[in-house]
Order: structure tokens, then C-alpha cells, then sequence
């Protein structure tokens, strides 16, 4: 039996008089991909925003990995092991790819600035160590050619990857994608999912949200869906297909 | 060993040299007053660093900065002066002022972690405000900083017995105060400059950037904003208070007056004139507005009467005017400084582009 | 005679001239996002001015009533401020309306350098007296007193407020303000005019600045070059007080602001046990600052900024 990795029960969110999450209980089991769907306005990137400590919920409860991360800053969601990217991309324009990559590796690292202004060996090294895992993940993630570019100057698909590979360097236990196949055509998502398959292999839980059903379908392991709020379905794939209240709330439109 | 290594070491041997016998040359051409005058340029050096790391590195607007400059000073005055007959050595004023001004620095970051460029930029320049309006006023009922009239006689540096207050003989040369205070002032120059260089070429620079560029992706990478915020703070206010200090010593007597919010915001105009966040172009702002009113006093005078026969403009007032008028242009010319990072320098073009 | 009420009545003086200055930064900031840091000394500017002319006028022999000489001026200094704010605008701030904040700040403190200069040039270094034509006759409220004067002020100030507002809320130009504010893309596409009603914001603003320079001048019978600089970081500190860019803000930050120091000055010296006297006046706007904003850190009005991920 697989082993829940993060749990939230009861989740409320309010923005004044919008109550973007009722009651939102789910859980994600460590090594799978666990998708989260819903038509726009859903509260999906709410609740994401909620995984990942932007937001503090109002009511509820969260735990990860045996820690409570119950209204829980981002730096220690960070450091307990949720990582994500942006929906928008929201990469440090002006740094290289390597030096995107490497602030991802700040909650790893520990020298401070006293060891910055002297420059002892265990600075060095670790400022060393921190260069060669920000170069193994930009292998990773396939762009290694492109690090002393400019992060902006990279094209969309790239950015995307390094946004991933500057996730990864935080080394998480779970990696929240945003809608990482936005804008990408096709064969370019065939590469992310591929990407996304190596990451869990790797062991690392993966969280996505997306807009492009059928590749949800055919790359999560579990799906939750959320409409007006609410967690209306959850399961896994050829199940939560065929659930009517799905079918009316989210794939009955995107069929017509 | 490379060409390019070769070179650099020819770049540096060459300055180290320049800068060794500069207050020789200068005093022994222009006369000791020039030199006085860069003494204080490397003062602002060492402020405007300071405040390049608040501004420059982590982007937080600061209009209150010579506060710290301020804290650094009546340290030192307090600590060595007449006035409580204390004299504490100055490796122990110094360090006090700066550690004061740090923790100065983490008193004004606290409240204002959540405010944002403009309401940042109104409430720093408040609250150096209030440290001036304190240092005016504390002379009664208890006299603490003797009030507008300030501290006088403030001890000199002893190094060994020998006050760089007072010129001695070394080898049959001459050595003055402005002289001594040069190689004083220059070597903490290049500490402070070795400092704020390794700080942001290390994994805390980084974090400043980050958090500057984009705030919110940087806490979602897991960087603890408040702290990255207030170690800036803080470790700005530190250059400040040593400054602060080494300027109460050399000046011998400080007033409220030296720190006010036009002090604010020369500093601050220091730093983005001469290009924010690139080191070598924060000194040379700092030399630059330095040196180019001194210049200006001795030349608009002269000048006049040279063509006119009489003086048209008073000489303090066509100063700041052309010194206002500068701003303005140079602005408008080159936003983005004098001498700015290639990166900085990018972030214009587009933003001239957009 | 009551202190408090007497306090509250200067307060209300002093607070309703920050309010009407406060204006002009708020109008600016609204609509380019920028503080206007010259504006103090445009109003300056509008002091010198009537000042200038009413001292001419009487050199002349003009024998009209005061409050007469003093409208005559009014009408010189406000249209030579309106050019001057306008200059200022497409000085300093038009040609880098794309670059970053920075640029710009720096270029109003240059430009504030330099208008002082330029009033040292006109008027010297020296505090210039405001010609004693007006009537300081005074009125009993309450045990409390007021110059007629000072009662015209505030008058004044409530008036022209009201204007403002119905300007922005109720004509084509404010409806236009009002959307280059929110949107100035958008705005243009609407075929608004984006240059013209920053241009128009400078200019009503400006004239804003030098009514209220009149005003403190007559107030403290006295213009000096300056006194834009305290006057101006006060008014915009009451901006930021009551949320920047919001016109109420600014007003109710104006009047409170003057209130909380006119009253803290007056009952400093009992609070603290006489530790700390009535010198300490400039540190309640700044206090009273870093507190609210501490706690509403957009401001008493403003509206509150949420982060968008």
C-alpha cells in the first residue's frame, strides 16, 4: 500500500465575500503524479497557493511528511520538501540560468554572511558544491547549453525547464507544477511529460495542474477535481472520467 | 600565468602605487585642503557601500540612511570627547558604533519588512528624521548630545602612541593629520570594498537579488525574506556606523546639522548616479560627488571675475545649482549611471525598449 | 482659554494647508506612481510670488484693501506655477516615464536643488516678510481663538477640495484621470490622451501648491527659500498617511496629521514628564507615519495591496 506523503483536511480559503476553497480534504501518496483539474475560476491555483504556503488557509488542517505545515510560511514549506513553479513563469529575469538554479539551492546551504565576507574553505566549497548541483540539474533538465544565458532570454520551453530544474534544486519531496504545458505545442508537451515521468521515477512526488486534459488523464496517477470550490471527484483517471458530476461540471463542457 | 591575469596584476600594482603617494602628490600640487577633501570622499565611499547594499543589492529604497552615519558618530563622540571625560581607544569606538548602528539598522527593518518602495522610502527617511530631531533635542533635561551645538574636541586615533590628531616628522617628511587619516580611511576603504564584493558573490548576494527581482518567486524558492531584508539592513548600517565613527575623529567636533535628510539623499545620489549595485560604480559616484563641488567652489569664483571683472552669481549658489543641474541631466542622459553592471545596464535598454 | 480646543483649532489650520499640498502629491502619484519630490518647491514658488507682487504693487502706490492685493497676487504666482509644475513634469520626469523608479526620484531631488537655488538667485537667503496688510483680528470659539485669517484658510481649503473632487468625479477630464490612473494603456486605447492629463494633473496640482504656499506664508508671516522642503515632506507624509494616490486619503491624512501635532506639541512636555518639550513637534508626523503604517501598511484609505502569485 502507497504512503501518503501530504494530507490537508478541511481546507477554507476566503478573499472577503469569495470562498475560493470549501472544505477541500485530499491527500497524495508518495511516487505518484497527482493531478488537480477543474474549470477556470476552480480555485486550483488557490489551492496550490495554499500547498505551498503563499496563502495561509483559514480554517483546516495540513501536514507533509509528518510535519505541520498548518498556516506555515513558504521558506519552511521550502525547506520541509513542497517545491513549485509559476503558472506564469516567474523566473529571476535579469540572473543566468545557472544563477536561477543556484538560489533554488539557498535553503541547502547554510554559509552566512560572515563565512561570505571571510571566505573560509567550508564557504568555498560550499559555494563549489552549490555550482556543481545547479550545472547537474540544468543537465538534468536538459539546457545545460543555455546556462550563462540570461533567463529571460530563453525561449519558453526552457524557461519552463529551468523553472523546473530551479524547483528541484531545493530537493523536494514533492514538486508542484502550475500548468507546465501551457503555450507549449506538441510535441514540446511529449518532452515535459516525458520529463515529468523521469522526475517520479527519480522519486520525487509530483503535484500538477493543467488545462490540457487528455495528457492529464494519460500521465497522473491519481486526479482530484475541484469546481466552484468544492472537491467534487478524486481517483484515479478512468474513474474520475466517467464520473457524471465531472462530466457535468468540467469535461461535459470542454467536449461540446 | 594567463595574459589576462598578467594584466590585472599590472592594474592593481599600478593603483596600489597611485594610491599610496596620491595624498603627496595632491597636497604637494593642489595643497592639504585637496587632501582633506579626499579623505572625505573615501568616507562616502564607504557610506555609499554601505547603502548600495540596502538599495543597490536588495532594492529596498532607504532615504534615511545617514542615520547610522549618525549613530556611528556620536558613538565615537560620546565614547572620546570632554564632554561625559570619557576616552575610550578607537578599536573599541569604532566596532561599538558599528555594532550600534547594525542593530539601528535591524530596529528600522523590523517594522518595515512589509512595506514597499515608496511607503519604504518615506517611512526610512522619517525615521532618520527622528534620530536628527533626537540628537537636536537631548540636552535637556539630561544633556546627552549636547543639543545643536554638538560635541567638540573629539579625540583623535592613536596608533601606538602617535596621534594622527597632530603632524609629526617621518624620515624628514612632513606628516599631517589629512595625510595619516588617508592611509587610515583608505585601508578600511578597501576592507569595506572587500567586503560588500564577496557579499554579493556569495550565496546571500544572490538571495538579495532574487528577492529584488521577484519577491514572491524568491520565497516560494524558499528564501526567508525577512531575514534576507534585515541582514541587508543591518549589515548596510554597519559601513555607515564605521564611517560615521572615522568621521567624528577626523572632523574632531559633529552637530545634528552633518546629518540631515540632503546628507540622505546626496548618498543615495552617490549610488545611483554612479551606477546601483555595481561596486566600481558606486566608488566613483561617491569620488565624483565628492569632488566636483569642491571643484566647483574653487573654479566658479576665479572664473568670474576672470570674465565678468565682478561676480555675477555667488559662488556657493551657482554650486549647487550646477550641482542640482547635473542630477537632472545625468538622469536623463544615462539612467542608469555612470558606470553601471552589464546587467543593470541590460534591465535599462529594455526598459527604454518597453 | 481651553488649550485643547485651542489646539485642535490650529490643528485644523495647519492641517487643512498639508491636506491641499498633500493633494498635489497624491494626484501625481495616482496617476505616474511617482513621488513629486519638487513639489514643495512649487509651493515656495507661489509664495515668493504673491509676495513679490504685493510688495510691488504697494511700492507702486496701489492703495486697494489687502485681502485685494493678495487675490492679485494669487492670480500671478498660480498661473506661474501652473507652467512651472508643467515644466517640471515634461523636464524631469516625461523623458523617463519608462525607466525605473529610481531615475526619476533622483531628478526631482535635482530639480528641487536647483528651484532653490534659483529662488536664492531671486530672493536671497534671507526670510522675506509677508507685507502686514492682512487683518489678524481674531474670533472667540469656545474660549478658543481664531484669526479671521485662519478661518478664510480653512474655508478655502474646504472649498477648493470640494472642486478637486468634483472635477475628478464629475467632468470628462477627471473620468479621464481617473482611467489613466488605473490603466494607462487602456486609457490611451480609449482614445485618451495620456501626455494631456498628466500634463493636466501637474498643472492642477501645481496650482493647489501655490494657493496653500500663500497660505502659509500669511499664516506665519513669512516666506523663505526653504520652506518648501518641511512644508513638502510633511504634506506628502499626510499623503502617505491616508493611503497615497487616494484625493480623501490625502485630505483626511492632512487634517489629521496637523491635528496630531499641533496637540502633541501642546501636551509633550505633560506626557513625558517635561522630558521631552514642544521641539520635538516634527517627530509626531513621522511617529504617527511609521505606526499606521506599520499596521496598514497601505495607508488609513488605501486600498489594500494583495501579492498575486
Amino acid at each position: 500500500m502507497s504512503e501518503v506523503l501530504l494530507k490537508i483536511e478541511g481546507i477554507n480559503k476566503r478573499f472577503g465575500g469569495l470562498h475560493a476553497l470549501s472544505n477541500v480534504s485530499l491527500h497524495i501518496n508518495k511516487g505518484e503524479i497527482y493531478g488537480l483539474i477543474g474549470p477556470n475560476g476552480a480555485g486550483k491555483t488557490t489551492m496550490f497557493n495554499v500547498l505551498t504556503g503563499l496563502y495561509t488557509p483559514d480554517e483546516g488542517s495540513f501536514t507533509f511528511d509528518g510535519n505541520d505545515l498548518f498556516r506555515a510560511p513558504p521558506h519552511v514549506v521550502v525547506k520541509t520538501g513542497i517545491a513549485r513553479t509559476f503558472q506564469n513563469i516567474r523566473l529571476f529575469h535579469e540572473m543566468t540560468a545557472l544563477e536561477n538554479v543556484m538560489v533554488g539551492r539557498h535553503i541547502r546551504s547554510s554559509a552566512n554572511a560572515l563565512g561570505a565576507v571571510l571566505r573560509n574553505k567550508s564557504t568555498r566549497d560550499e559555494e563549489a558544491a552549490i555550482e556543481a548541483k545547479a550545472w547537474e540539474l540544468l543537465r538534468y533538465v536538459g539546457i545545460d547549453d543555455v546556462a550563462y544565458e540570461r533567463a529571460k532570454n530563453l525561449s519558453y520551453g526552457h524557461q519552463r525547464r529551468l523553472e523546473i530544474a530551479r524547483a528541484l534544486a531545493t530537493e523536494p519531496k514533492l514538486l508542484a507544477l502550475d500548468e507546465p504545458a501551457a503555450g507549449m505545442n506538441p510535441s514540446e508537451t511529449e518532452s515535459l511529460k516525458a520529463l515529468m515521468e523521469k522526475i517520479r521515477d527519480g522519486g520525487v512526488t509530483v503535484l500538477l495542474i493543467e488545462h490540457d486534459v487528455k495528457l492529464m488523464m494519460g500521465l497522473c496517477d491519481r486526479i482530484a477535481v475541484l469546481d466552484y470550490g468544492k472537491k467534487i471527484a478524486e481517483g484515479v483517471p478512468e474513474v474520475v472520467r466517467k464520473d457524471p458530476k465531472v462530466i457535468e461540471a468540467y469535461l461535459g463542457v470542454a467536449h461540446e | 600565468m594567463t595574459m589576462d591575469t598578467n594584466k590585472k596584476l599590472a592594474v592593481f600594482i599600478a593603483s596600489a602605487i597611485v594610491l599610496a603617494v596620491l595624498p603627496f602628490v595632491v597636497g604637494n600640487t593642489l595643497g592639504n585642503s585637496w587632501v582633506r577633501t579626499i579623505d572625505f570622499a573615501l568616507l562616502y565611499v564607504m557610506l555609499a557601500l554601505g547603502l548600495n547594499i540596502v538599495v543597490g543589492f536588495a532594492g529596498l529604497l532607504d532615504l534615511g540612511f545617514i542615520a547610522f552615519y549618525a549613530v556611528g558618530a556620536y558613538t565615537f563622540a560620546l565614547l572620546g570627547s570632554p564632554h561625559f571625560d570619557i576616552h575610550l581607544p578607537f578599536y573599541i569606538s569604532i566596532p561599538l558604533g558599528a555594532g550600534l548602528a547594525a542593530m539601528f539598522g535591524l530596529l528600522l527593518g523590523t517594522p518595515v519588512l512589509k512595506l514597499k518602495g515608496d511607503y519604504l522610502a518615506i517611512v526610512t527617511l522619517g525615521f532618520g528624521e527622528i534620530v536628527r530631531i533626537f540628537m537636536n533635542n537631548l540636552n535637556a533635561p539630561v544633556n546627552i548630545t549636547n543639543g545643536p551645538q554638538g560635541i567638540n574636541l573629539i579625540d583623535p586615533i592613536q596608533v601606538g602612541g602617535v596621534s594622527l590628531g597632530k603632524a609629526i616628522e617621518v624620515f624628514g617628511f612632513s606628516l599631517n593629520p589629512v595625510h595619516m587619516y588617508y592611509y587610515v580611511f583608505l585601508f578600511l576603504t578597501v576592507v569595506v570594498v572587500i567586503m560588500v564584493y564577496r557579499l554579493q558573490h556569495s550565496r546571500i548576494g544572490r538571495a538579495w537579488v532574487a528577492m529584488r527581482e521577484d519577491s514572491i518567486a524568491a520565497a516560494a524558492m524558499g528564501l526567508n525574506i525577512r531575514n534576507i531584508k534585515l541582514l541587508a539592513f543591518a549589515l548596510g548600517a554597519l559601513s555607515g556606523g564605521v564611517a560615521g565613527g572615522l568621521f567624528a575623529t577626523f572632523q574632531g567636533f559633529i552637530s545634528p546639522e552633518s546629518f540631515g535628510l540632503l546628507e540622505s539623499i546626496m548618498i543615495l545620489a552617490m549610488v545611483v548616479l554612479g551606477g546601483m549595485g555595481h561596486i566600481p560604480g558606486v566608488i566613483l559616484g561617491a569620488v565624483v560627488l565628492t569632488i566636483a563641488p569642491e571643484v566647483l567652489r574653487d573654479v566658479i569664483g576665479p572664473l568670474q571675475m576672470h570674465t565678468f571683472g565682478k561676480m555675477i552669481v555667488d559662488p556657493e549658489n551657482a554650486r549647487m545649482l550646477l550641482f542640482g543641474a547635473a542630477m537632472v541631466i545625468m538622469m536623463l542622459v544615462r539612467p542608469e549611471g555612470m558606470w553601471p553592471s552589464k546587467r543593470r545596464a541590460a534591465e535599462f535598454k529594455d526598459a527604454k525598449k518597453g | 482659554m481651553d488649550i485643547f480646543l485651542q489646539q485642535i483649532l490650529n490643528g485644523l489650520v495647519l492641517g487643512s494647508i498639508y491636506a491641499l499640498i498633500a493633494l498635489g502629491y497624491t494626484m501625481v502619484y495616482g496617476i505616474m506612481g511617482l513621488i513629486n519630490f519638487a513639489h514643495g518647491e512649487v509651493v515656495m514658488f507661489g509664495a515668493m510670488v504673491t509676495i513679490t507682487v504685493v510688495t510691488t504693487l504697494m511700492n507702486a502706490g496701489v492703495a486697494l484693501p489687502g485681502p485685494m492685493l493678495v487675490l492679485i497676487g494669487l492670480l500671478v504666482a498660480i498661473p506661474a506655477c501652473m507652467l512651472l509644475g508643467y515644466t517640471i513634469e515634461r523636464v524631469a520626469y516625461r523623458p523617463l516615464r519608462n525607466a525605473p523608479k529610481l531615475a526619476p526620484l533622483i531628478t526631482a531631488i535635482g530639480l528641487s536643488i536647483v528651484l532653490q537655488q534659483v529662488a536664492i538667485l531671486i530672493w536671497g537667503r534671507n526670510y522675506i516678510p509677508f507685507p502686514a496688510i492682512l487683518d489678524h483680528e481674531t474670533i472667540e470659539i469656545f474660549g478658543a481663538t481664531i484669526t479671521k485669517l485662519q478661518l478664510g484658510i480653512v474655508a478655502l481649503c474646504l472649498l477648493l477640495m470640494i472642486g478637486l473632487l468634483v472635477v475628478v468625479e464629475k467632468t470628462k477630464l477627471g473620468r479621464a484621470m481617473r482611467a489613466t490612473s488605473q490603466n494607462p494603456a487602456v486609457a490611451s486605447l480609449m482614445g485618451v490622451n495620456v501626455n494631456t492629463i498628466i500634463s493636466a494633473t501637474f498643472v492642477m496640482g501645481s496650482a493647489l501648491g501655490a494657493i496653500a504656499g500663500v497660505m502659509v506664508a500669511t499664516n506665519y508671516d513669512q516666506a523663505h527659500y526653504y520652506m518648501g522642503f518641511m512644508i513638502g515632506l510633511k504634506a506628502f507624509t499626510a499623503a502617505v498617511l491616508g493611503g497615497i494616490g487616494n484625493l480623501g486619503g490625502a485630505v483626511a491624512g492632512g487634517i489629521l496629521l496637523g491635528i496630531i501635532e499641533s496637540l502633541g506639541a501642546g501636551y509633550i512636555g505633560d506626557l513625558t514628564g517635561g522630558f521631552l518639550g514642544s521641539h520635538y513637534q516634527d517627530i509626531f508626523a513621522f511617529a504617527v507615519l511609521i505606526v499606521v503604517l506599520i499596521f496598514r501598511p497601505s495607508g488609513l484609505l488605501g486600498e489594500k495591496m494583495a501579492d498575486r502569485a
